[in-house]
């Protein structure tokens, strides 16, 4: 690690925490579910009520559930038709014939469920059509998904004996149109501005200046690109991702892309604060998150700039300089070098994006392990749109839990009591990915269809393996890409990770929300314990780190720690 | 905010036309933005305000023919010519629809086979040069179409190159540092070059 790492996290941190009031302010009216009455509040209603949506009809939480599954498995029906159909439709200047069946299942999986975990390379498969009217879609409406749970659970704490909710619909709708879309098509015309494609030409062809052949894949990069990183969906248009030139061409675009990243998840945490009256409730959290990055991040940055102890040996210069940025530069690109490909690394997985500018298989072996295990904590910090609030929030409710049965009180959030009922769900809530990931991990490890897909000997394919299943459950969507899952085997496997991952806790997470909301608000006493200072904070960390810790060490211990000691050790 | 009675008098109604009816026009509706109308209106302000950019910034020659695009990355292997990054990608370097890294992992023997075959090919093709190698030359980028390498690599084949073109080896360093962009305020990014760029510019040397 060097200078160059810590200044570039610093303005990053700094840029990103001035965006967070903004941010904040932009979206609490959606949260609250209204707007101040005028010209858009009119055109808002008008329009829901084109879509047969009364936004004034709050909904339960079952009939809130109900909506956001049926929407998503009918978003998840179009983009797996889309893919089969896409060689009879227009914007395939490539002519690509229908995608299989088994990989368009995983991807309408994953694209929905805001993983997009890519099985396929963009540019030898998709058309135009299905890039732009499927997967860019999802990308969109997987985060306003997200999104729109998370506001159901802030309404669960900031509402009081109530049974309602919010709209599905409205929320969807709000999200999408006045949040995401602006949002994105201002990035896109950046992106573009910088280098980023955006047309639908079909592939250029030249003789190279040294006399090679080249073919360059194009098409309508930028406006995916945005909202890619703007929702946390992470699924590039080519199979680089954003190691491509075409998708992240500069270092400016590089810190936008991080940034977008992570600006609605640190503004959702102020819309929490605002909306429960204390907004230093919103900053404890996002404090809670911060110092976690910090953290992993400058520990990414550490073993990537320590470089490969193999490398030494063959005199090769890995040291930083104002020549070069030296250390472990295999899967990564000269123009981030190990700075901006270390933080982004720990950006993305951090929250449940999943872009990468860098190939995480080719990380040292710790370098990948602390990216691999910010995606086990739950993608919780920062998380995903949405997702990484109310995952945040439900180990939250953990610490508290556990703080008052130290002290014998019934535990209390917000003024809302914490009772068996909402502690069963908060278990089931956590306990859905670890056992997706561990079972999925020790079932590929077991077949021989699991360990066929595996690239690199020894410990580093277990990581693999264990990398692609904490990716999918926790709807991460990178990869130790050098496993082989575009078969039948991970791609049902894999999809059932991310389907069951997404869902099978965001049931719980809407029961919490409903049973919170009916509760009263309790008035703040003497015995009420704070959940904005320091003590909370230090609190649910040590909640957020026991529970990664305890579930996943001996796993990581078969892979990313093996190989590190041996590496070290000169084998 | 609504009563309980309101919201039980709303689950009455058959959940087909609470669910199915919003559930389709919504999605249509959003369809329709954000995959046709967001693209197609991003893609004309694109093209008719950054049309260099939008169509991959590309480099054309004298004669108006296209040699490269400025961000991509092309195979050069000759002895005379700098070198970039290592490319993964496909069945042939460079391959701009194959885009791609190696995914070797650090302990993988086929790193280290790959890093060593470079090496030997850099000694062969300058077999007086001692100087430890900067690790960005001997390993493999991460789209496959990396088109920079760090100034220290490029100043690594200024001996290689100066011989073979009979060119004094401080005019080649004036032209890499010519050629190489600095960080953005000193600090963001890295200082790099762009192979083609130099490439293109020691023809013109002559």
């Amino acid at each position: 690690m060097n200078s160059s790492f810590l200044l570039l996290m610093i303005a990053f941190l700094a840029v990103l925490g001035l965006t967070v009031r903004p941010m904040g302010a932009w979206m609490a009216p959606m949260a609250e579910g209204r707007f101040a009455n005028g010209a858009f509040a009119r055109f808002d209603q008008r329009l829901l009520r084109l879509m047969g949506v009364d936004a004034n009809t709050g909904m339960g939480w079952k009939q809130y559930t109900l909506a956001l599954i049926v929407f998503n498995a009918l978003g998840a029906l179009l983009l797996y038709a889309l893919q089969r159909l896409q060689g009879g439709l227009p914007f395939n200047p490539q002519h690509f014939g229908a995608v299989s069946a088994d990989s368009s299942f995983d991807t309408a999986v994953s694209f929905v469920t805001n993983t997009n975990w890519q099985g396929y390379s963009g540019e030898s498969t998709m058309s135009y059509l299905t890039q732009m009217m499927g997967l860019a879609v999802q990308n969109f409406l997987s985060a306003a998904t997200g999104i729109a749970i998370a506001f159901a659970l802030i309404r669960g704490f900031s509402r009081r004996e109530s049974t309602d909710v919010g709209n599905f619909w409205a929320d969807v709708m709000r999200i999408t149109l006045y949040l995401l879309l602006p949002m994105a098509f201002v990035m896109a015309l950046v992106l573009v501005n910088q280098g980023v494609l955006q047309n639908l030409s079909s592939y250029v062809s030249y003789t190279g200046f040294a006399g090679h052949a080249q073919t360059l894949a194009m098409g309508p990069v930028a406006s995916q690109e945005a909202i890619k990183m703007i929702g946390t969906n992470g699924g590039g248009f080519f199979n680089a991702n954003s190691a491509h030139p075409f998708e992240n061409p500069t270092a400016l675009t590089n810190f936008l892309q991080m940034l977008a990243i992570f600006i609605i998840p640190a503004g959702l945490c102020h819309v929490f604060g605002r909306l429960v009256k204390d907004t230093r409730q919103g900053w404890a959290i996002l404090a809670i998150m911060t110092l976690i990055f910090v953290a992993c991040a400058i520990g990414v940055a550490a073993f990537e700039q320590q470089g490969n102890p193999l490398f030494g040996k063959l005199g090769i210069d890995q040291l930083a300089s104002a020549l070069q940025a030296g250390g472990n530069m295999e899967g990564k690109e000269v123009r981030f070098g190990i700075s901006a490909s270390s933080l982004f690394a720990a950006v993305t997985t951090a929250a449940s994006c999943g872009a990468v500018n860098a190939m995480h298989d080719s990380f040292t072996a710790l370098g990948g392990m602390i990216p691999m295990w910010l995606i086990q904590l739950g993608e919780v910090i920062f998380g995903g749109v949405g997702s990484g609030l109310y995952g945040m929030l439900v180990l939250a409710i953990l610490a508290v839990f556990v703080a008052g049965l130290m002290v014998g009180r019934t535990p209390e959030y917000l003024g809302k009591k914490i009772e068996p009922y909402e502690m069963k769900m908060v278990a089931l809530a956590i306990l859905v990915t670890p056992t997706l990931v561990l079972l999925g991990t020790s079932v590929a490890v077991l077949t021989g269809a699991g360990q066929a897909g595996v690239a690199n000997p020894g410990p580093h394919g277990f990581s693999e393996i264990l990398y692609a299943f904490s990716s999918a459950a926790n709807n991460n969507g990178s990869a130790f890409a050098g496993l082989s899952a575009n078969t039948p085997f991970y791609n049902g496997m894999l999809a059932a990770a991310m389907w069951f991952g997404r869902f099978a806790m965001i049931v719980p997470v809407m029961a919490l929300a409903g049973s919170l909301a009916k509760k009263k608000i309790l008035p703040v006493s003497n015995g009420t314990m704070p959940t904005h200072d320091a003590l909370f904070v230090v609190l649910v960390i040590g909640t957020v780190l026991l529970v990664g810790a305890l579930t996943y060490i001996p796993a990581l211990a078969l892979g990313p720690i093996v190989e590190h000691l041996s590496l070290w050790a000169g084998h | 905010m609504n009563t309980l009675a309101q919201t039980q008098n709303a689950s009455k109604t058959p959940a087909r036309a609470t669910i199915l009816r919003p559930a389709l026009s919504v999605l249509a509706t959003l369809t329709l933005i954000t995959g046709l109308a967001y693209p197609l209106a991003t893609t004309v302000v694109a093209q008719l305000t950054m049309p260099n950019q939008a169509n991959g910034s590309l480099v054309v020659d004298e004669n108006g023919k296209v040699v490269g695009s400025a961000l991509i990355g092309q195979q050069f292997d000759k002895p005379g010519e700098f070198w970039g990054r290592l490319s993964a990608t496909g069945n042939k370097p460079y391959d701009g629809v194959n885009s791609g890294g190696s995914n070797l992992g650090p302990s993988n023997p086929a790193l280290i086979k790959a890093v060593s075959a470079r090496i030997d090919a850099l000694k062969k093709a300058d077999p007086g040069n001692t100087r430890p190698i900067p690790v960005d030359l001997v390993t493999a980028s991460g789209s496959g179409l990396d088109p920079d390498i760090s100034r220290a690599a490029a100043y690594y084949q200024i001996p290689r190159v100066a011989r073979v073109h009979g060119i004094g080896e401080a005019q080649l360093k004036a032209l890499v540092d010519r050629t190489a962009s600095r960080p953005l305020f000193g600090y963001f990014g890295e200082a790099k070059v762009n192979v083609l760029a130099l490439n293109r510019a020691l023809t013109k040397l002559h």
